[in-house]
């Protein structure tokens, strides 16, 4: 026992937890009562001895749990404990429970991780459809019900889509390029540990007096500034899940520019590579903006500062323009990397090089540097200054152009290829080009300011988002799961069940969101526990399929579980892949190669006799002919 | 190598399925019911957008399913498809033919933006307050008549509504007219609106303000000017006074109109 909570684990996370969360509940208490004020302050945005342990107490759990530790030895000068590879690989179930430094459990923790927060989202949305498939309020009442969908869009956003994008990368992206590990394993290990404190914060906050938070993912001020409690842990949340974002981008953008394997040039990276580098390179610019607009509303709360204060002078579309500064470059966050993972998928199962190559490189790079020029197109009826609505509305336009490229030239990949459709991935790979291509459709419409001017803020902007994100990014996550499945469990999934959860998936993803277009356009709002009867026999249709979209996840759920633990082994490369990840075993070794391997060629090279993206340590160092030699080049 | 694909027959199935998109869609009014002269405006622009739209929903989509018809592979076929990386000239041409069509998309819409922001001189103004959960209405002359929870109008008369939330931010929205402003406390947004039906609609809050957000209502009447100025000569309730201290500090107006130049 004694032993137990010395080493770094969950006994002594607890106990910093307590320990640092008793000590900022014990210093609010001390200051209010040398200051000869009430010991507890409980006006609705107020809780001092709430927030405050609720940022320390988090501090105090990864401290304990040993986070810090190697760090904290080197800073004060201690011999460090020299790293025995204890923290190395996963032997059985248990060890994705402790602090790794491995990214191939890394990957897998955030996986799961975010996957069990998918779930608690989908069952809100599960009860926000319950809600609306009548009008008139029957299961929750308003305030609950805005929780709801708050809570919803939170955890689907902030702790499943984008931190399940940077856990896929961080399993695959260091062996696609020849890489042993990731260049700041530790700081991968924190990014990972802060994100479970992030989902419990916003979950958590349905224990608040008051509720949830419930001024919708948004958080629009002055609503937010005077909601009740739940709000500060909302506030406090995003801070968790937006440093674990940036410091996991800073380690995929060293890890991308300075550990690729000898000859793996810019130009011969896998495009998930590419894509990787352009969501970090929004990532590390654009999520401090939320950090820090939440931060002024937490002070405004809190602290009584006048940031969105109108009455203060404060100003409070500002809060608009530093949100969507960060949120609307996010939306890409949550889709570049998903576009790297149909390049990987099509390619594959097409036996077909990616057609246009760099100009699918360059189009992510086009679409990282505009996508900080538009954020003001969800504001087109804020009522902010009225000539910026026209250059947004130009260039926001415009960025259909980089990812028109990507949609042509994914069907291009098809073209004279041999498409093999038995994968599950390929279904969702394809199914995601028809869908996203809708949700672009809507896009472009609503970036047309008078058409904007009908349609913001109702239903159809719903249905536009679950068209972007669920038919495009969530499509492209499970393209992604199952595509790299094999490799990450060894194992191999179940065919015939990836059948029934993909045509499922799609048939309840349109019979759920293409509905939504029509009641919004007709005058339904978003963001509504009741609604006007006219639409009555619409939102029973779209909640009967918002069902079978919900239930049909379980299948998926019961397919991974069941696979992983009695699936049939895998090959080391059961789609006949070209990209390095493949050339290892399923799972790979623990330290992923036993020598660095030597990239000889682009990665989608199928169909050329001969041609090669890497040799492997063993392989002796033939170099195909007509290949130039990268070999023994320094990195 | 291209000159392998039925490109004609493509090019001429994505017109024909264009055209039944389009035929399907266009008639529908999607929008409802019209009732202000933005709406004829704004519906068109849908339209011209909706068969825009379908031309590229079907190019995808013929693209797509062709490839999928003819470069299945055979069972057991573990070949590798052509090595073709590229076609220049192709690239080219979706990097273009995009652009054309998202500019001209712009550029009509500006045109519709400015159409139906176009000040006229002879308007009338209305303030709009919206606070949690209510909306009230004055109007000018008579020290400002006011009304609570319901909105008259003259029809055919450019109305301009300078509105004003008193907690948190609201958004004014007539479905028919097509027209949406938010309200947001500390600064005065106008909305432009020119109905053109007699009739009674409602305004719609849509811009999330709390638990009552979804019945934030007010009922909207359009009726012929003699009946407008007989029914606010009619109101009884006087503007309230921290209202009445919002009007008087009135000085920013944002946004005005496109062509009043910003400022």
């Amino acid at each position: 026992m004694v032993d137990a909570i010395k080493r770094p684990g969950w006994w002594r996370g607890l106990i910093g937890a307590i320990a640092f969360g008793a000590f900022g509940f014990g210093l609010v208490i001390a200051l209010r009562a040398i200051s000869d004020l009430p010991l507890y302050q409980t006006e609705q945005t107020g809780y001092p001895h709430v927030i405050v342990p609720a940022i320390t107490a988090p501090l105090g759990f990864l401290a304990g749990f040993g986070c810090f530790d190697y760090w904290l030895r080197w800073a004060a000068g201690l011999p460090t404990i020299p790293d025995d590879h204890s923290q190395h690989g996963a032997k059985s179930w248990k060890d994705y429970f402790k602090f790794n430094t491995d990214h191939k459990v890394i990957g897998i923790q955030y996986v799961v991780t975010t996957f069990f927060f998918f779930f608690i989202g989908g069952l809100m949305a599960m009860l926000i459809r319950a809600e609306l498939a009548q009008p008139g309020t029957q299961i929750v009442e308003a305030s609950t019900y805005n929780s709801l969908f708050s809570t919803h869009a939170v955890l689907m956003i902030f702790v499943f889509v984008i931190p399940v994008f940077a856990g896929l990368a961080n399993y695959v992206l260091p062996l696609m390029i020849g890489a042993p590990d990731m260049a700041f394993p530790r700081l991968n290990a924190l990014s990972f540990w802060m994100l479970p404190i992030a989902g419990v914060l916003f979950v958590g906050s349905f224990l608040a007096p008051g509720g949830a938070f419930d001024a919708g993912w948004t958080g629009y001020a002055p609503l937010s500034t005077g909601a009740p409690l739940g709000q500060s842990f909302f506030n406090l949340g995003v801070q968790f899940a937006g440093a674990s974002s940036i410091a996991t981008a800073l380690n995929f953008l060293v890890t991308i520019i300075t550990m690729r394997a000898p000859g793996m040039t810019f130009w011969r990276m896998p495009l998930l590579v590419w894509a990787n580098l352009s969501t970090s390179l929004l990532v590390v610019a654009a999520t401090p903006f939320i950090a820090g607009v939440q931060f002024m509303v937490l002070f405004d709360r809190a602290l009584h500062t006048n940031f969105f204060d109108f009455a203060g002078g404060g100003d409070v579309i500002s809060y608009q323009h530093i949100f969507w500064f960060y949120s609307h470059p996010a939306v890409y966050i949550m889709m570049l990397p998903g576009f790297g993972i149909i390049s990987e998928v099509i390619s594959t199962h097409a036996r077909k090089p990616i057609f246009g190559y760099r100009l699918m490189a360059l189009a992510l790079i086009g679409i990282v540097v505009l996508s900080y020029s538009v954020w003001a197109h969800h504001m087109f009826v804020a009522g902010m200054f009225s000539w910026l609505r026209v250059p947004m509305m130009i260039t926001t336009l415009l960025i259909a152009v980089p990812t028109g490229i990507k949609i042509f030239s994914w069907l291009g990949t098809l073209y004279f290829g041999k498409i093999h459709t038995y994968s599950t991935s390929m279904l969702f790979a394809l199914a995601f080009i028809v869908t996203f291509t809708i949700g672009g459709i809507s896009g472009v419409m609503l970036g047309m300011v008078p058409i904007d001017i009908h349609v913001s803020d109702t239903y159809f902007i719903v249905a536009h988002i679950h068209f972007v994100l669920f038919g495009g990014s969530v499509f492209t996550i499970f393209a992604g799961v199952y595509h790299w499945f094999p490799k990450m469990t060894g194992r191999m999934y179940d065919e015939k069940l990836g059948r029934v959860h993909f045509w499922g998936t799609l048939v309840g993803t349109w019979g759920t969101f293409v509905p939504m277009h029509w009641v919004g356009m007709d005058g339904m709002p978003r963001r509504v526990a009741d609604y006007a009867a006219q639409f009555g026999d619409w939102n029973l249709l779209i909640s009967a399929f918002a069902f079978l979209l919900g239930a049909v996840q379980l299948v998926f759920l019961y397919n991974m579980v069941v696979s992983w633990r009695f699936g049939p082994k895998a090959d080391a490369n059961p789609w006949r892949a070209n990209s390095i990840e493949w050339q290892v075993s399923s799972p790979p070794p623990i330290f992923n190669f036993d020598e660095i391997p030597r990239v000889v060629g682009g990665p989608y090279e199928y169909g050329i006799p001969g041609a090669r993206h890497a040799i492997m340590a063993g392989e002796g160092a033939e170099v195909p002919a007509g290949e130039k030699s990268m070999v023994g080049t320094p990195p | 190598m291209y000159g392998r694909l039925p490109i004609v027959k493509m090019l001429l199935v994505t017109i024909a399925l264009t055209v039944v998109i389009s035929a399907v869609m266009v008639p529908i009014n999607w929008n409802g019911q019209g009732a202000s002269t933005a709406a004829p405006k704004i519906d068109h622009l849908l339209n011209v957008m909706i068969v825009l739209s379908a031309f590229v929903f079907s190019l995808v989509m013929v693209m797509l399913f062709y490839a999928l018809w003819k470069f299945k592979a055979k069972p057991g076929d573990e070949s590798d498809g052509e090595p073709i990386h590229g076609n220049t000239r192709l690239e080219i041409a979706w990097t273009l033919i995009p652009t054309v069509i998202v500019l001209f998309a712009g550029g009509y819409s500006w045109k519709v933006l400015d159409d139906i922001e176009e000040p006229n001189a002879k308007h009338l103004t209305v303030s709009v307050f919206s606070q949690q959960y209510a909306w009230s209405f004055a109007y000018p002359g008579k020290e400002y008549a006011y009304s609570e929870g319901e909105l008259h109008v003259p029809v055919d008369r450019q109305v301009q509504f300078k509105m004003h939330a008193m907690d948190v931010i609201h958004s004014f929205w007539v479905p028919e007219w097509r027209i949406k402003k938010d309200n947001v406390p500390g600064i005065t947004t106008t909305a432009i609106v020119t109905p053109d039906k007699e009739g009674t609609y409602q305004l719609v809050c849509t811009e999330l303000c709390g638990f009552g957000h979804a019945t934030m209502r007010a009922k909207v009447v359009v009726e012929s000017p003699a009946k407008f100025n007989e029914w606010v000569d009619g109101l009884e309730q006087k503007l309230p006074e921290p209202f009445m201290e919002v009007l008087k500090e009135e000085s920013v107006s944002n946004p005005p109109a496109l062509d009043a130049g910003g400022a």
